[in-house]
């Protein structure tokens, strides 16, 4: 009897935490979106997220607002994607050929290289920046209307980070089954795409999911690369809206905020099972 | 794998060598990449630093001025020194903090993949310009962060505008992404097997005492790997301070890599911020060389 009293009182204890913390953490976002639909005036006055007299003119000035014709928040979320999908391919596919390389041959030299691919991992991308910038000035790439610096790097596998997690995967995968596709006279080369690819799959898609987050947020890249309005993305289209009024109109970049984001909440919801098992395994052998 | 050669089947030393290397070849991407985009850029940056380069008038001077500037100048030290703050602040907080909840969430929690999805979500949209928009909002003078507080009756600051809480602010955007450091924690703690804990129990050891003489022991690999991986990211921080408090007040939050940008791409010194990255390079380089080389005395690899 006592050990159940305890028992429960720890229990309590429990899901308190879990339920206090969880509001906490989800209850900014849970705000925004009540704010967006409250009017200026209200949205400081109090912390609750249900208004009294919805408006939907946060909406309507965020998707009508278009600086001088230049770009609006559908330009904005067309010039995302156009770099980001490219990125989010190439950079599969690249990592996984390296990975392959990596993981299933044996030649002279490959532990060395090996070597090199994971110091990289610990490269920090800001000792690159001035050199890269200096580099793709050179190509002409700067304000490229192709976004070429954001996405030509990742043909050549340079996210490291990726490759490395598809090495650990590869390694999992066990080897009798492309010894029997060679013996069956399959190449190399389709040993890949008939044989490891599809055994991969899951984490092909991990891949592919956070990499499509990571540059949707992507900041820097496009402060540094793109300088004309008319092909900003997301990211800079935010954060131009919300330098210019000063925070006046806060309904409004709100639900420009809310907007940007919901893409990426969609595809979240959707694969959720797919990102938590991505980052688990990923450190099982990390 | 090699079959008996045929009269009619001969390898000639080519074919043979690109049997040897067939995986080589499909190094060749990254090879150019990492040689073109990480090898070629990491070399002249160093190169740079030792220069006054200017993006428009080029290299006049060699020498190490901009490390001695660096290590002299008040706004440079200021900002190494913030930058080290904000890493010795974000980093435990954000452990403590993945450990403790994954430590919960780890009992027979129901709906436990509903917390866990619900403490992962900030993660994933953390480092996006709409949630450092967000931030400002929460944390405005008249946000909603000062609106709760008041009522408990406690005026708060005005949090951005403020020396001494606006960094703290921008911490709490990293340490509110504590979501895929608990992930791992909780696919660590799983593992740990279940009979360590019955033996425990029946030697009659506490459960705080459990805690801290089994569960963290057995998952020092995770603790390891995320120690290093957040040092990695803290002292990278550029969104939150670029975006949230412009480096501001009065420099307060401006990280290094803030200064960074803002020596390259604002007043054009790129020889200086090359300099200065270097400076951050090696103190991460160092942290991490320090973190691997005290493995042995703390991390427990079961096999």
């Amino acid at each position: 009897m006592k050990i159940s009293t305890a028992h429960k009182i720890g229990r309590f204890f429990q899901y308190f935490v879990l339920i206090l913390v969880g509001i906490i953490m989800i209850y900014p976002l849970v705000w925004m979106v009540g704010a967006t639909f409250k009017t200026n005036a209200e949205i400081f006055s109090g912390i609750g997220f249900i208004t009294k007299n919805p408006t939907l003119q946060g909406y309507i000035d965020a998707v009508t607002q278009n600086y001088g014709g230049d770009i609006s928040i559908w330009k904005a979320f067309v010039n995302t994607y156009s770099f980001v999908l490219p990125k989010v391919i190439f950079t599969v596919i690249s990592s996984v050929i390296a990975a392959y390389g990596f993981s299933r041959f044996q030649f002279k030299g490959r532990d060395f290289l090996f070597g090199i691919m994971i110091s990289t991992l610990f490269l920090p991308q800001v000792v690159l920046n001035v050199p890269q910038y200096l580099m793709y000035n050179t190509f002409g790439w700067i304000n490229s209307p192709l976004y070429l610096p954001l996405w030509v790097p990742t043909l050549f596998a340079t996210e490291t980070y990726f490759v490395y997690q598809l090495v650990q995967f590869m390694r999992s995968i066990p080897h009798d089954l492309d010894e029997a596709a060679a013996i069956d006279g399959c190449g190399p080369v389709k040993i890949l795409y008939k044989i490891i690819c599809p055994m991969l799959s899951p984490s092909l898609v991990a891949c592919a999911l956070f990499q499509f987050m990571w540059s949707c947020n992507d900041y820097m890249g496009p402060l540094l690369y793109v300088q004309t309005p008319s092909k900003y993305p997301m990211s800079i289209f935010v954060k131009l809206s919300m330098d210019a009024d000063n925070g006046f109109n806060w309904n409004r970049i709100l639900a420009l905020s809310l907007i940007s984001i919901i893409p990426q909440l969609v595809v979240f919801f959707c694969a959720q099972d797919a990102f938590i098992d991505g980052i688990s395994a990923g450190a099982v052998k990390g | 794998m090699s079959a008996p050669a045929t009269k009619t089947y001969r390898r000639t030393p080519f074919k043979r060598w690109c049997d040897e290397n067939t995986g080589l070849f499909f190094l060749i991407p990254w090879i150019l990449g990492f040689l073109i985009f990480k090898a070629y850029p990491f070399a002249s940056s160093l190169f740079y630093s030792f220069t006054d380069m200017n993006f428009f008038k080029g290299i006049s001077q060699y020498g190490i001025m901009n490390y001695v500037e660096i290590f002299t100048n008040r706004k440079t030290v200021s900002s190494l020194l913030t930058t080290v703050k904000y890493a010795f602040m974000t980093v435990p907080l954000k452990l403590v903090f993945a450990l403790f909840i994954a430590y919960i969430l780890n009992f027979k929690i129901k709906f436990v993949n509903l917390f866990r999805t619900v403490y992962y979500i900030p993660s994933i949209l953390g480092g996006s310009v709409a949630i450092a928009v967000l931030w400002r909002a929460l944390f405005k003078d008249t946000g909603v962060v000062n609106t709760i507080l008041g009522i408990f009756g406690i005026a708060g600051p005005d949090w951005l505008a403020d020396k001494g809480w606006a960094l703290f602010v921008i911490c709490l955007l990293r340490v509110w992404q504590f979501g895929s450091a608990m992930v791992l924690f909780l696919a660590a703690l799983k593992g740990v097997p279940a009979d360590l804990y019955e033996a425990a129990t029946i030697d009659g050891a506490s459960k705080t005492r459990q805690f801290f003489s089994i569960t963290v022991p057995m998952i020092t690999p995770v603790i390891f790997y995320n120690l290093v991986t957040q040092i990695a990211q803290a002292f990278q921080e550029f969104n939150g301070p670029y975006i949230i408090t412009q480096g501001g007040p009065r420099n307060a939050t401006t990280l290094v890599s803030l200064l960074v940008y803002n020596y390259a791409f604002k007043v054009n010194e790129m020889g200086m911020a090359c300099a200065l990255a270097w400076v951050m390079f090696v103190a991460v380089a160092l942290l991490t060389i320090i973190a691997f080389s005290s493995q042995k005395h703390w991390v427990y690899y079961a096999d």
